[in-house]
């Protein structure tokens, strides 16, 4: 783990570090929290790595590379037994109360701890203590590390490359794991390839660090991290990265977007990688910043009338305001796509923190009664299918499709063998052209048996129509006839049994573990990775489990879950959120009610190490039907 | 083959109270539309919330009636996506001052190649007339329980500042006079605000008809002196041809925006073809977007298989 204040560098270090397992064939988890603030506020990213795949993380820290005083008293107690720290030599004397950065209630938190360990005041204590545990302390003296490579680079104001401490940190970090320094080489290079001499600056002080730790702590460090041949491609990526690309593939070509955390990564990346090739000639996506949610919405909206896919990308309080808009789409039968990552909610909440407590919301979003299609994706590679998958659905069933993620699969990081995409299929639905429409009178809302009327781009010869947020007749006008009303209503409404029944079965839910289990966990969304970990650890110990991850929200597949969930001794619901949203809603669906719940909203992710524990909990009779996890800083 | 204003007739009984200035506005486009030598399949019509929203019903052309205040939302979508489309936005006063004037400031930054008409009567028609944000302060028309306490938005000068590049205002019942502006507008290079003022027969007791025409104050032959007057009757010229003109342009526009009461000038304002498009812009970044806007972009190949390459999207991404 790496930690520090933001802005010096954790981001950087901890991709690089990542960067550089990677191309020593090692899978990583990477997990990233932030501050809702530009400079000054803790953060930090834990990197899991191992030979083997990886769905999540863990409570453990192996090697805590803490670039300042408050990392070490926010995560000392996360290093275990026979693991380190790295701290710079000059931050040990720090007085721990005496952090400007830390809040009230944290700081009470902190003097507890201090009484009842018998813990001093200073941050050398606090390490002292740790010692006790076998936890080994590195000093660094980055001050000195920095003079010598100023010297050697003939730059004399050291001011000009304190930036590098975090390069000097890998160095040290990676000389403790005794890994490949020339993979950690490549890894700096890549990183800085845009910045000229930065980059090979960047491997000096890499290699002096390293060669410093080398020399100075020799084998006190245990744990090791080693390179294996791997053959096949990966990738090591973001949620918001996946769901860019995956959006690209599903022939997104207008993305609208108001700035807000943790979805305006996608619209950014999306931006940057504007124009694409194909087999064909080149294709480009539109990427509009908006003047807030609301024209968002309706700008994408618009553009879907007109025959783009179209997509906008935002978390709860830029939904909040797309309501009215979602609305007019679901009326107005619009393909379009929102993909909404969570966050800690309500009002501005955790803003940079996870959450799942919107499913209700997006259930209900919007006033009256119109159909929609919810999907959540559980992990990273879902992002990426799902996201193209989505654009499908919209068109084909004519309607609007909130893609439901949250922030923990925004911003965590992972490693996949290369998604293959070549299989992807586009399917737009019922759409006229001009040639189809040739001598025919066209009606946008003509009634037919399955709801779903046959489409004309705006712009089309031949199919003018109109569109209105008042009730329409099957032209498109306002209509306020009381059996055409009962007619598109039903109209509409009914396309939700079509996409129950066409969506595939992968898409509705999926199934992991035991199913002849009398043990059934039911979640959705990131909690993902660590129930498959947690139920793959209980076999181990002789516990079986099954899993049930909800995929399709709106319309929930009663039929399938109630297959999976009838009879079963324990069921067992997690989730990011207080309520118990979705174990609420399959109650509603199919009458089977989760008699456990495992819920966490401190808008930390959910770790393997602690669903592990409260489902064994369950397992053996020691839980309360409500266990609530805290795990995280 | 040209078509007549009648051929963007639609047989949607219009539901406007009689005297209504909507008639003379759906008349203006119907004509301006007929003018421009346009199809109908060549033009999207976006519309608001409101008695003007429904005239988007009453003109034969691709409609779009949205919510209240969003309509230019919906149309920068629109025209995002297939920018060889025709889209005149059009909508009330509170929908495009009040509601939607985020929309109205943060639209003109983009200098979309559109056209964006508010009906302007000063109430809230619909909702049985509530001051709308042009109202004067302290006018108080026949349903307000008191006199109007706010300030009222100058349209044209927020257009001018907000940049929009191409200013006009026209009155409903001079039909000739609005589709000359419509016409303008829909081929000015860049995003056009026409103003049209309107009497609303049923709330607005104070700027009506009569008072338009000026049948209060009549001169010594007894005959009405309308409080309308033609800009460009009085040599006023809004072209900005270089850019060293523009400040003067802008501000003698606003000059102009600022008369109101016995003396309201019609007529374009401001116009500039100097500042790049917003299609123009794009097109900087992405040369094929006209020939291939994000509307006729193929997606996938005869199979129906996506056809994009993501190779350069993963080359960053990949651990070798």
């Amino acid at each position: 783990m790496a930690g520090g204040a933001q802005g010096s560098g954790v981001d950087t270090a901890a991709n690089i570090f990542g960067k550089a397992c990677g191309y020593g064939g090692l899978y990583v988890f990477g997990r990233r929290e932030y501050h809702s603030n530009i400079k000054g506020l803790h953060s930090y990213f834990h990197l899991r790595i191992s030979p083997d795949e990886i769905l999540a993380n863990i409570n453990d820290v192996n090697l805590l590379a803490a670039f300042d005083a408050e990392t070490v008293v926010r995560h000392i107690n996360e290093v275990v037994p026979g693991g380190g720290v790295i701290i710079g030599s000059q931050q040990v004397n720090t007085k721990v109360l005496d952090i400007r950065t830390l809040p009230p209630e944290f700081k009470a938190q902190l003097v507890k701890f201090m009484e009842e360990n018998g813990v001093g005041e200073t941050l050398n204590d606090w390490l002292n203590h740790a010692k006790k545990r076998n936890v080994t302390v590195f000093p660094v003296p980055y001050m000195e590390l920095l003079n010598q490579i100023g010297e050697k680079l003939g730059i004399e104001k050291i001011s000009k490359i304190t930036r590098m401490i975090n390069v000097l940190t890998i160095g040290v970090s990676f000389a403790l794991f005794k890994y490949d320094r020339s993979l950690a080489e490549k890894a700096v290079r890549e990183t800085f390839a845009a910045k000229g001499k930065i980059a090979e600056m960047n491997v000096l002080a890499l290699n002096h660090a390293y060669d410093y730790a080398e020399e100075h702590f020799k084998d006190s460090f245990k744990h090791r991290i080693e390179k294996t041949a791997v053959e096949e491609e990966r990738l090591f990526l973001t949620g918001n990265q996946a769901v860019a690309m995956g959006k690209v593939l599903g022939g997104c070509r207008v993305q609208t977007y108001y700035p807000i955390t943790p979805a305006a990564d996608e619209s950014e990346y999306l931006e940057a990688h504007q124009i694409m090739k194909t087999a064909a000639e080149d294709e480009a996506i539109v990427v509009v910043q908006t003047e807030d949610e609301i024209a968002a919405i309706n700008s994408a909206s618009g553009a879907a009338l007109a025959g783009a896919r179209a997509a906008t990308s935002t978390s709860g309080p830029g939904f909040s305001l797309m309501t009215e808009g979602l609305s007019w789409a679901g009326k107005s039968e619009v393909p379009v796509v929102i993909t909404y990552y969570q966050r800690g909610a309500p009002a501005t909440g955790l803003p940079t923190r996870n959450g799942q407590a919107d499913l209700r919301f997006v259930m209900h979003a919007g006033h009256g009664e119109f159909p929609r299609i919810i999907l959540a994706s559980g992990d990273i590679q879902e992002c990426f299918y799902d996201a193209a998958k989505v654009f499908n659905l919209a068109e084909k069933y004519q309607m609007p499709v909130i893609h439901l993620l949250d922030k923990a699969m925004a911003n965590c990081s992972q490693t996949y063998p290369v998604f293959d995409y070549g299989n992807f299929k586009i399917d737009r639905g019922a759409v006229l052209t001009e040639k189809d429409l040739e001598g025919k009178e066209y009606k946008r809302f003509r009634l037919t048996e399955t709801g779903v009327s046959p489409r004309v781009m705006l712009g089309t010869k031949g199919g003018v129509h109109w569109y209105t947020g008042d009730e329409h007749n099957e032209t498109g006008h306002i209509s306020e006839e009381p059996l055409n009303r009962r007619l598109m209503m039903e109209k509409r409404m009914k396309k939700l049994d079509l996409v129950e029944k066409e969506v595939p079965a992968e898409d509705k839910l999926k199934f992991f573990g035991d199913p002849n289990s009398e043990n059934v966990v039911v979640s959705w969304g990131s909690p993902k990775g660590a129930i498959i970990e947690s139920i793959d650890l209980l076999k181990q110990e002789g516990f079986s489990l099954g899993f049930v991850q909800m995929r399709l929200l709106n319309p929930l597949p009663a039929e399938e879950a109630t297959k999976v969930l009838a009879g079963k001794k324990r069921i067992i619901d997690i989730e990011d959120n207080y309520l118990g949203q979705l174990g609420g809603v399959i109650k509603e669906k199919t009458g089977i009610a989760p008699n456990f719940h495992i819920l966490k909203y401190t808008g930390r992710p959910m770790t393997t190490t602690e669903v592990h524990a409260a489902l064994k909990k369950i397992l053996t009779g020691k839980a309360a039907e409500r266990e609530v996890l805290m795990f995280g800083s | 083959m040209g078509l007549k204003p009648s051929d963007f007739r639609t047989d949607v009984f219009a539901d406007w109270c009689p005297g209504c200035g909507d008639f003379g506005i759906m008349n203006g486009l119907q004509m301006a539309f007929a003018e421009l030598g346009l199809q109908p399949y060549q033009i999207a019509v976006v519309s608001g919330i409101g008695c003007s929203g429904k005239e988007a019903h009453n003109v034969k052309a691709y409609g779009v009636h949205t919510l209240h205040g969003r309509t230019l939302p919906f149309a920068t979508g629109i025209k995002v996506a297939n920018p060889h489309l025709e889209v005149v936005a059009i909508g009330g006063d509170g929908d495009g001052l009040g509601i939607g004037a985020g929309h109205f400031v943060n639209t003109g930054r983009r200098n979309l190649d559109m056209t964006y008409i508010i009906h302007n009567n000063g109430v809230y028609g619909l909702t049985k007339g509530q001051a709308s944000p042009t109202l004067q302060r302290e006018m108080q028309t026949k349903s307000l329980p008191k006199p109007n306490i706010n300030e009222a938005v100058n349209a044209i000068g927020l257009a001018v500042i907000s940049g929009y590049t191409f200013a006009a205002r026209s009155y409903a019942y001079d039909v000739r006079h609005l589709r000359d502006m419509i016409v303008q507008g829909v081929k000015h290079k860049g995003l056009a605000f026409i103003e049209c003022l309107q009497p609303c027969p049923s709330y607005n007791n104070i700027t009506t008809k009569a008072w338009y025409a000026g049948e209060d104050r009549k001169d010594a032959n007894g005959k009405p002196q309308s409080r309308l007057y033609k800009l460009q009757e009085t040599g006023f010229d809004p072209v900005v041809s270089d850019w060293s003109e523009d400040f003067q342009k802008k501000m003698a526009a606003l000059d102009k925006a600022r008369e109101w009461g016995d003396r309201i000038p019609i007529g374009v304002f401001y116009k500039n073809e100097l500042e790049p498009t917003f299609q123009e812009r794009l097109a900087k970044r992405i040369p094929f977007y006209m020939d291939r806007p994000p509307a006729k972009q193929n997606l996938c190949d005869t199979k129906g298989l996506s056809t994009v390459d993501l190779s350069e999207f993963m080359k960053n991404l990949k651990t070798s």
